[in-house]
């Protein structure tokens, strides 16, 4: 560890099993603060399973997690959004029967503070607060270039466009600690690039920290700062980019020699 | 004690009717993955059939097979008709859709047989039989022994030929099922008429129990606790829940309806499914899937 | 032509969340509320209001209430009648046992009461989802069906269980007939409607969506959902319950245990399939559907020579043509007459152009 400052998230010793089976095994490691982490693996490595349990939704059997801070045995999805952690998903969930901006403001939902009767009357604090929540969800929608759909039902936007509105969603949240499950996949290079700008941008304007999951080892090596390696739910690479590509281990992983 | 014993007996032989229903509702489920609430209507389009034919002289054997055409004749319609436009959709849309069906079956079936109750004769006494010092209705003995018949078919059907492969294939994994040839819309037909063949059995039974008439249809009510406890996808399940939920009638009723005035039979078996779902919230021997997200 | 948005332009963002964003649709609304309320009761004659106006009035809103639980948050229910009975119920007993309460107050109460049972038959939703939700729904629907029947109390100790309307006044203003019992229930329907309208309009109506596209989804950003799901069972149960009330002092008059059962709650389910899950308009749709449906069978069946159709053919060919409905609304318009009449108001936006 080169950093400075406490690390944002640490994995301690994590280990999760469904019906007996084995996802991940013993894992440890920490994401910087301000920074883009990146996991990598082959398919079936527990890295989707490992964002799982960073915020909460799949509890594991062991290990710990400390983030901002605070140590926990497991975490849960409500908690890890209070705490600041936002994330996408690796097949979109997107909320389907609403519109962008609508998708985009359920990101918003705990900065409110209104009270739903409040907000279904339109008295007291609710009609200044959906302004500026407006403005807010606004603010994300021209940052990521989708004002022209913004009152477009999400269902009828084509592969690409949605994946950049679970992004919008997400960052609508102002999360200290976004994950990304596969941002980029199923997209052409071209898509790719423009995705990876987003990313890189939301990492500098805002400062957030970013832990994605990628399997294109060019958008990986460019994008993040660190990478951590995976492979049959173990830790089998931790660096820098160009460390952990010369990794004899992970060379064998991603070509599948026996190890 | 001995009274006890006779009232949980009983009990447990009247769940068996309630099993034969939810048998061919778990068929239909793991199969297509329709909650199929039209389940009591075929079991009462078939007893409305049977019994008609029988009144019109067919003699009964051919008025079974002549019912049970209908009711394959019934599920290839089904297929065609509702099953095939709605592939794809949530389960909740197939789930309305089946409402919408078992008031097409119900009307249909009482506007060409009439409304009328119907006695209905299998020849089986509903005379209580002595055994072992406790007394027994000899129809419910009969319907248990056609239950454990029926389920002995079906798990034969089902573990030990081509077709009980598919339907199983189909029930893990439908896309991949279609993805090495098998022909899905056939065999969802085959299902429902398998089903609409139970549904037949279900409703002789019952019909002989209860007379032929409308309120039939409405032993997919009780049916429903009973997938409930057992789970949608377990024909096991299916058979244990009803035990559990004819035996907990039964005993509720005994024990516990005289202190409330009594005819609880309508929602206990509800409050007893609720009770084992917070519990166990798939049923006792349903799967939970792992939410892959 | 006449629909022409030009010029119309949301310069605030207030002016974009109003109840209609187009001045024409304003307008419109503005001259169909003036016409219920002032020229219906008005000319009405005692049948359209007694026959058709009032059950369609309650009918929409019974609709409106499950679609809040159902076409909103995803939450599938078939005991919607057994919350109208409470409503219904409620309302009675209150105007029974508590002097000098007024109407309107007991009618709402009605719905708290009604309310309340819906959360506490929505607790299991908490742990288990979908189908197995059925059960819970169920439940309510015979259990409260058989505590009404068995427990006298709640009926005043009448015969089978009968309640009879309260005294239908006002301030003084005698409601009971026709046109006042037409009018109370269109002051409900419509206040209820506004404030549906702006509660899904809202984050609650958001958070709702959200729960019933994915759930896992809106937990992971941070939509509570137990609150989430019992507050739409909470709503829905209130309206539900007003409805009741509604259904049994407006409309009928008298009313039993009987009269709010399990094919009552099939008919407010197939009102919001017809009409359209997750719409406001489409509960009014689809409630006129279903009244005006019966009545048109029987009005066709009476231009046949007597005696080719009685009434018994009658019932099974109507249940025959709804349950044909039902499916082919499926099949062929998910989003029910909802999305037929948008599809009309599309084409009269850019009239006389095709697109």
């Amino acid at each position: 560890m080169t950093e400075i400052s406490s690390p944002l998230l640490r994995l301690e010793g994590i280990s999760l099993s469904f019906k007996g089976v084995k996802a991940i095994s013993d894992i440890s490691f920490d994401v910087a603060r301000g920074r883009i982490t990146a996991l990598i693996g082959p398919n079936g490595a527990g890295k989707s399973s490992l964002l799982n349990v960073i915020n909460g939704v799949y509890r594991p059997q062991a290990g710990r997690i400390v983030f901002d801070g605070e140590v926990r045995r497991r975490m849960d999805p409500h908690r890890a959004a209070v705490r600041g952690i936002a994330r996408t998903f690796q097949n979109i969930a997107l909320f389907k029967g609403m519109s962008v901006l609508d998708n985009v403001l359920t990101g918003r939902n705990l900065k409110r503070r209104s009270s739903w009767l409040e907000q279904a009357l339109r008295i007291g604090r609710a009609p200044a607060e959906d302004d500026a929540q407006r403005r807010r969800a606004e603010e994300v929608i021209a940052f990521l270039h989708l004002q022209p759909w913004r009152h477009t039902l999400v269902s009828k936007l084509p592969y690409g466009l949605q994946k950049r509105v679970e992004l919008a969603r997400a960052l609508a949240a102002e999360p200290k600690l976004l994950l990304l499950d596969e941002p980029m996949a199923g997209m052409n290079a071209e898509e790719k690039r423009e995705m990876s700008r987003f990313v890189a941008d939301v990492n500098r304007e805002f400062g957030t920290t970013v832990v994605l999951i990628e399997h294109d080892i060019g958008v990986v090596m460019n994008l993040s700062d660190h990478v951590v390696v995976l492979d049959y739910g173990r830790k089998i690479g931790d660096g820098p980019p160009d460390e952990v590509r010369r990794n004899p281990e992970v060379i064998a992983a991603y070509l599948g020699t026996r190890h | 004690m001995d009274f006890f014993l006779e009232v949980l007996t009983g009990g447990l032989l009247a769940g068996v009717m309630y099993s034969l229903v939810a048998i061919g509702f778990v068929l239909i489920y793991k199969a297509s993955g329709v909650f199929n609430f039209a389940q009591g209507a075929m079991v009462l389009f078939a007893a409305l059939t049977f019994v008609s034919l029988v009144e019109r002289g067919v003699p009964f054997w051919g008025a079974f097979a002549l019912t049970l055409a209908a009711m394959v004749a019934l599920a290839l319609l089904i297929e065609r008709a509702v099953l095939r436009p709605l592939v794809n959709r949530s389960p909740i849309t197939l789930f309305m859709a089946t409402l919408g069906l078992s008031y097409v079956i119900e009307g249909a079936a009482q506007a060409l047989w009439g409304a009328q109750v119907h006695g209905l004769d299998l020849g089986i006494a509903d005379e209580p039989l002595e055994l072992g010092g406790m007394l027994l209705s000899q129809f419910d003995l009969f319907a248990a022994g056609t239950a454990a018949l029926l389920v002995a078919l079906l798990s034969f059907l089902f573990n030990r030929t081509r077709l009980g492969l598919s339907l199983r294939a189909v029930a893990d994994d439908a896309l991949g099922a279609l993805a090495v040839g098998i022909r899905l819309p056939r065999i969802w037909a085959v299902v429902w008429a398998v089903a609409g063949f139970v549904g037949l059995v279900a409703g002789l039974l019952w019909g002989a129990r209860l007379g032929v008439q409308f309120s039939l249809s409405l032993v997919v009510l009780k049916a429903l606790p009973v997938l409930i406890i057992g789970g949608f996808t377990s024909m096991t399940g299916a058979i244990v829940g009803g035990l559990i939920v004819g035996a907990g009638e039964k005993l509720a009723e005994v024990y516990l309806g005289p202190l409330v005035g009594g005819g609880i039979e309508n929602w206990f078996p509800y409050a007893l499914a609720l009770l084992f779902l917070l519990v166990r919230p798939a049923g006792l021997f349903g799967e939970r899937a792992i939410e892959r997200v | 032509m006449f629909y022409t948005e030009a010029g119309q332009f949301s310069g605030h963002y207030r002016a974009d969340r109003r109840l209609f964003r187009l001045r024409q649709d304003r307008y419109a609304l503005y001259a169909l509320l003036l016409f219920a309320f002032a020229v219906v009761p008005a000319i009405g004659s005692d049948y359209w209001l007694n026959a058709i106006l009032i059950p369609f009035l309650v009918l929409s809103l019974a609709g409106l209430g499950l679609n809040l639980l159902t076409g909103y948050a995803g939450q599938l229910s078939l005991g919607s009648a057994a919350f109208m009975a409470v409503g219904a119920f409620a309302t009675y007993n209150l105007a029974l046992r508590v002097p000098g309460l007024p109407l309107l107050v007991g009618i709402a109460l009605g719905g708290v009461f009604a309310a309340a049972a819906s959360v506490l038959f929505g607790l299991p939703s908490l742990r288990i989802k979908g189908f197995y939700l059925l059960v819970s729904t169920l439940a309510a629907q015979f259990f409260v069906q058989w505590l009404f029947t068995k427990v006298s109390w709640f009926s005043n100790d009448s015969a089978s269980g009968v309640i009879t309307a309260p005294p239908l006044r006002i301030a003084g203003h005698d409601l009971s007939n026709p046109a006042g019992r037409y009018l109370l229930t269109l002051g409900f329907v419509v206040a209820l409607t506004l404030l549906a309208r702006n509660v899904v309009k809202s984050e609650l109506g958001r958070n709702w969506m959200a729960v019933r596209d994915m759930d896992t989804a809106a937990a992971v950003i941070g939509i509570p959902l137990a609150r989430t799901k019992l507050l739409a069972f909470a709503l829905s149960g209130f309206i539900l319950g007003v409805a009741g009330a509604l259904w049994a002092f407006t409309y009928l008059g008298t009313v039993e245990p009987h009269g709010f059962d399990l094919s009552r709650s099939f008919q407010v389910l197939f009102i919001i399939i017809i009409g359209g899950l997750g719409s406001i308009a489409g509960n009014f749709l689809g409630a006129a559907f279903i009244v005006l449906l019966p009545i048109g069978l029987s009005l066709l069946s009476g231009l046949l020579p007597p005696g080719v159709i009685d009434a018994g053919q009658l019932e099974n060919l109507q249940k025959i043509v709804f349950g044909l409905l039902i499916i082919g609304f499926l099949i062929k318009e998910p989003e029910g007459l909802a999305r037929l009449w948008q599809q009309l108001r599309e084409r009269a936006r850019v009239w006389p152009l095709r697109y």
